[in-house]
């Protein structure tokens, strides 16, 4: 961690909301390039490190980094996907039209979009493999649809960090699978570092470099190999999950409590 | 064409000076209302919309009652009024119900006794039907340029902020996650929205601002493609509807039963609600197409299966 400038890095962070400590002493950093996986329970605090990372709540303690520097309001340098962006079908708002407000939306006045920037969202919007539902109304769209809009809003300014808060949530299996897979492509593409949270991490298994774990506001952080392990797993849900290897695959699973595994066998 | 025209457009209509400075107030405060509009329906803040022209009965007859400028009484409300629910977080969807009730229900109780207490000390004037119904012939000329500054200001606001307003009106966590002060910009909306009800409450009068804020915006929103669109399309309805309710009202001056003239905010709000009603026809239909496509599809389906 040393040997190059993190793209981002919470140092010791604590924050307190309502009168309770939500993380105290969080500390983790993610090189360029890096695709992380923050995974916790409901209720862990993943929304709250991000926004922490948004500069949107302010901590009590510790810093936080942003390519080596401090954290500035109005920072373009981190892209973000909320976890829950809810748009009424009757707003007419295109899918192309929220993609080009991550490129202007911050913008006064209603100047004219030039050409290169009508290029790079048309670009932004096959990056995202949108192009197909560009002219569909934002509301209409389907979850793993909105997903890949949002993510589009989020790229094209070229952020050097991609928050996504739990974007595999509501997801049927095979959108879960696509949109993995094209993260990782973003990745590699733009040399951007990923963040995303969610609560089950079997899908990100292949991609994650490193994970983050959020358990009673501390945190683990290690490769995956480090971390996705039965003992240290079990010991941050507070219950027997066993990591298991199948066919070159690792699959989590949470082991039954003995009652139910003693009706499930008759 | 000339018989028509004769017959819709009564002698007098463009030579009169009323009538002009009607024309032209008309129009401004309909293209505010159709700007602000939009964003309101987009924001889901009829409900403000709505206060903001309670609050407004109130300016108007405090301002009757202590003679001033019902412009001024009706502008100072609804700036006092956005600023309140800014900082009451009025506007979020929770404190609604509760704060119309309780808070502007006051207000309109506080005007019914503004307008008694006015109606005793100096002769009926008319000032309950005034502040209720609108006084668009009754404009002063001195008024119009005060009219139309205002209306410039707030549609050149809305154009400054408009990128902004519009992330930040679609998902606040979108727009706070690129550096956009959300509260600040709801602020200045909700102070755009006060200067346009103002404006409305002039022209048509308080109890049916609430209508020309909102028809044309709701009817654009139904069959425009983008917010942009929709802005145009809202400016036009209202615009029309404000036009053809002037000139309807100039001519009602002729009408039985009364050769007194019908009032024209009657005539606005029957445009624009016909407006609506073709909007929601056009809907309906292209509803009904898809569905047909879509049970197409289901056929299909089995026929293959
Ligand atoms: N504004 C707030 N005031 C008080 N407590 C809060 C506030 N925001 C969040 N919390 C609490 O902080 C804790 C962490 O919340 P957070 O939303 O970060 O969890 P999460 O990991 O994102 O959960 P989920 O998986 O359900 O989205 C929760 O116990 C929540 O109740
Ligand atoms: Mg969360």
């Amino acid at each position: 961690m040393t040997n190059a400038i993190s793209s981002l890095e919470l140092d010791q962070v604590s924050i307190w909301l309502g009168g309770k400590q939500i993380l105290s002493e969080v500390s983790f950093a993610i090189a360029p390039g890096e695709f992380t996986g923050l995974i916790g329970t409901n209720g862990a605090g993943k929304t709250t490190v991000f926004r922490a990372i948004l500069g949107q709540i302010r901590p009590s303690g510790g810093k936080v980094i942003i390519a080596g520097r401090d954290r500035s309001k109005g920072d373009t340098s981190v892209g973000y996907v909320p976890q829950k962006v809810q748009i009424d079908p009757d707003v007419p708002l295109r899918a192309r039209d929220l993609v080009a407000l991550g490129l202007d939306g911050r913008t006064l006045g209603l100047s004219k979009r030039s050409v290169a920037d009508k290029e790079l969202i048309e670009e932004t919007l096959v990056a995202v493999g949108a192009e197909t539902i560009a002219n569909r109304r934002v509301g209409t769209l389907s979850g793993g649809e909105l997903q890949r809009v949002l993510i589009g809003h989020a790229i094209i300014s070229r952020p050097q960090i991609l928050l996504l808060d739990e974007p595999l949530a509501n997801l049927d299996i095979k959108s879960e699978h696509e949109i993995v897979d094209l993260l990782s492509t973003i990745t590699t593409d733009q040399n951007l570092s990923i963040l995303i949270s969610a609560h089950d991490m079997n899908s990100l298994l292949p991609f994650m470099d490193r994970v983050i774990y959020l358990a009673g506001g501390r945190c683990a952080s290690g490769t995956a190999e480090q971390v996705i392990r039965t003992e240290v797993l079990s010991e941050l849900y507070g219950f027997r999950v066993s990591v298991i290897h199948v066919d070159g695959r690792v699959v989590i699973l949470a082991d039954p409590p003995p009652m139910q595994a003693k009706n499930k066998v008759t | 064409m000339r018989i028509v025209a004769s017959f819709l457009i009564e002698p007098g209509f463009f030579s009169s000076a009323v009538v002009r400075n009607a024309l032209i107030t008309g129009a401004i405060v309909a293209l505010v209302s159709a700007m602000v509009g939009v964003f309101t329906v987009i924001r889901s803040q009829s409900f403000a919309g709505h206060a903001m022209s309670d609050m407004s009965t109130l300016g108007g007859s405090g301002s009757f009652l202590i003679g001033i400028n019902p412009l001024l009484g009706f502008v100072a409300a609804s700036f006092a009024l956005s600023g309140t629910m800014e900082l009451l977080g009025v506007e979020r969807r929770r404190g609604r119900d509760v704060a119309t009730g309780i808070v502007l229900g006051g207000a309109l109780g506080v005007s019914a006794l503004f307008l008694y207490l006015d109606a005793r000390s100096q002769s009926t004037t008319g000032a309950a039907v005034t502040i209720l119904f609108g006084s668009l012939f009754a404009q002063s000329s001195a008024r119009v340029p005060i009219m139309i500054a205002l209306g410039l200001g707030g549609v050149i606001v809305l154009g400054i902020i408009y990128r902004p307003l519009l992330l930040s009106s679609i998902s606040p966590d979108l727009a706070l996650a690129q550096g956009i002060r959300v509260r600040l910009l709801s602020f200045l909306f909700l102070s755009v929205m006060g200067v346009s009800v103002a404006l409305t409450s002039i022209e048509i009068g308080t109890i049916l601002s609430t209508a020309l804020l909102i028809g044309p915006a709701s009817s654009a929103l139904r069959f425009s493609r983008t917010p942009a669109i929709a802005m145009l399309c809202a400016c036009s309805i209202g615009l029309i509807a404000s036009w053809l309710g002037i000139l309807l009202a100039y001519d009602s001056y002729y009408w039985p039963p009364k050769q007194r003239g019908w009032p024209v905010s009657f005539f606005v709000v029957v445009f624009i609600f016909l407006f609506y009603l073709a909007s929601s026809f056009k809907e309906r239909n292209s509803l009904l197409r898809r569905k047909n496509i879509s049970l197409d599809r289901d056929t299909n389906l089995e026929v293959t299966s």
